[in-house]
């Protein structure tokens, strides 16, 4: 048995009405399907990078180059 | 010349050549476009401002420096127009958007719309385009969509949708864009023009309203690879009022662009440029390797993510740029502009970063790949335009979403700064489709050289659409 934690499901309902709070940005009912799908595709990207195995010495370019 | 009747249409090439050569003069190429742009602009809605007085003054300045025997510059008499995210002084800068119009006046235009007309060339408007530049589409709720001059009833692309609108329709040889992921090269690609991203930090944003400062670009489109090369060497040179922009001296590529593609290492991107897409997109692709003799395939190393990456950092960068209007203005905005700008405000950093430290990784491995190629050969986009107004497209199966979609092939590209040279291909009597002509970074000689073999070969042209007989 592991003693890892299990890992939460996403809820992209419930955290874009409580990060909203913290950005002070005020939603409209009507804006919170778009949102949560966006959300769910930023994710998704998000998981599709982070399974990426960086080494620890990859440093972002402090200022881009090309 | 003389069998040039409307000017507006000709190459800036050949009107900066019959004006240096007293066979035209500035204010007759003027007064052709103006009158163009009034016959024609109604249909297409390239234009947000056409800026009249200040074009006809211009012309007529540059007329008398000429009659004074003053040596013109190498864009002399040429029209041009600009995307309405760059400054032009005594109008307001848009950006795409409505919240834009209520700021003051520019005072002083962007440093690239100075520099051309320090070479001659002759504003004549400001031009459409998607709000904020958060848009592949060329469509704006508050400004109309730009509609595709070869079909009015497909997407123009965008964001620089009024650029490619406005050079398709030949209202202007040249137009001025920018590209933080696909914004220069999608428009290109299904109005069918010429387009250049050059390499992030060549060419000076300054005077212009930004997006995502870590991947805006600015560039021209036209209809020949002469004038983009012609318009891209009177904008080179540093800027200290640009942050990002390169101090290296000009590097002029129009005394190098006959050597075409001649002794250069060409190959065509493989694994995620090869799928993903509809067939006749690779076809294009494949249309410029055989007219190239190229046979060689290379892949460029996690592309797939490459996008995911550059999809997070837009999110983010450009909801903290927006969200002090995204507090007090939210309604003001386009709809599905708002919805994505807030979503990326919500993005935990970790993820960010985690993409910041993967766009090292995978420059670096790009890089690498350069060292055995010259240039490489991708799709601009996955299928031609489509139809104005369609959500979802079906792509190897998948339906998706059109929207965020279309610039799967370019956004790994301009994610490390790569400069592209984009190519109007045609396969039939259909609308056109678009072909990235990559190098590596600060050779944009060798991808415009490429681009003028193709359209030498004939294999990569832009002509004027058909809107008089239409």
């Amino acid at each position: 048995m592991s003693d890892r934690p299990t890992e939460p499901a996403f809820d992209p309902d419930t955290y874009a009405q409580t990060v909203a709070g913290a950005l002070g940005i005020a939603l409209d009912p009507a804006w919170i399907a778009p949102i949560t799908a966006n959300l769910r595709v930023l994710h998704a990207a998000a998981e599709t990078v982070g399974a990426f195995p960086l080494p620890d010495e990859a440093e972002a370019a402090p200022v881009f180059t090309a | 010349m003389s069998a040039v009747t409307d000017w507006s249409t000709a190459p800036a090439a050949d009107i900066a050549a019959a004006f240096a050569a007293g066979a035209v003069t500035a204010r007759a190429v003027t007064d052709a476009a103006l009158a163009r742009i009034a016959r024609l602009d109604g249909r297409v809605n390239a234009f947000t401002d056409v800026v009249t007085e200040r074009a006809l003054a211009r012309a007529g300045a540059l007329d008398a420096a000429r009659a004074r025997g003053a040596a013109p510059g190498p864009l002399a008499g040429v029209p041009f127009a600009a995307k309405n995210l760059f400054d032009i002084a005594g109008l307001p800068t848009r950006a795409g958007a409505r919240i834009n119009r209520e700021r003051a006046p520019a005072t002083h235009d962007a440093a690239l719309i100075a520099r051309l007309e320090a070479a001659g060339a002759v504003l004549v408007g400001g031009l459409n385009m998607g709000e904020y530049a958060y848009d592949f589409t060329g469509e704006n709720v508050h400004d109309g969509n730009t509609l595709n001059p070869h079909d009015f009833g497909h997407m123009s692309g965008g964001s620089s949708g009024g650029s490619g609108g406005a050079v398709a329709a030949g209202l202007v040889p040249l137009a001025l864009a920018s590209d933080t992921n696909g914004s220069i090269r999608v428009p290109s690609a299904f109005c069918g023009c010429f387009g250049l991203k050059p390499t992030y930090g060549r060419l000076s944003r300054a005077g212009t309203f930004p997006f995502v400062g870590s991947l805006d670009h600015l560039g021209p489109m036209a209809r020949t690879s002469l004038d983009l090369a012609l318009a891209y060497d009177a904008m080179q040179g540093p800027d200290a009022a640009d942050p990002a922009a390169a101090t290296r001296p000009p590097e002029p590529v129009v005394p190098h662009l006959a050597k075409g593609a001649t002794g250069l290492r060409i190959a065509v991107a493989g694994g995620y440029f090869s799928r993903g897409g509809e067939a006749e997109a690779f076809e294009a692709v494949a249309h410029c390797a055989r007219a190239l003799g190229v046979t060689r395939t290379v892949e460029i190393p996690e592309a797939a993510r490459a996008r995911a990456s550059a999809y997070l950092i837009t999110a983010a960068e450009g909801a903290a740029l927006h969200l002090d209007r995204l507090r007090s203005r939210a309604r003001d905005f386009d709809p599905a502009v708002r919805d994505r700008l807030i979503a990326g405000a919500m993005l935990p950093a970790p993820f960010v970063e985690r993409a910041q430290r993967f766009r090292r990784w995978y420059r670096d491995a790009v890089l690498a790949l350069f060292e055995t190629v010259d240039v490489i050969l991708a799709p601009s986009t996955p299928c031609r335009a489509p139809r104005s107004g369609q959500a979802t497209f079906v792509l190897d199966g998948v339906e998706l979403p059109v929207r965020p979609n279309i610039g799967l092939f370019t956004q790994p590209i301009s994610f490390i700064g790569l400069p592209v040279a984009a190519v109007p291909v045609r396969l039939d009597g259909g609308l056109p489709l678009g072909v990235q002509v990559i190098a590596a970074p600060w050779r944009e000689d060798l991808a415009l050289r490429v681009a003028h073999h193709l359209e030498r070969e004939g294999v990569s042209l832009a002509p004027v659409a058909a809107l008089e007989s239409a």
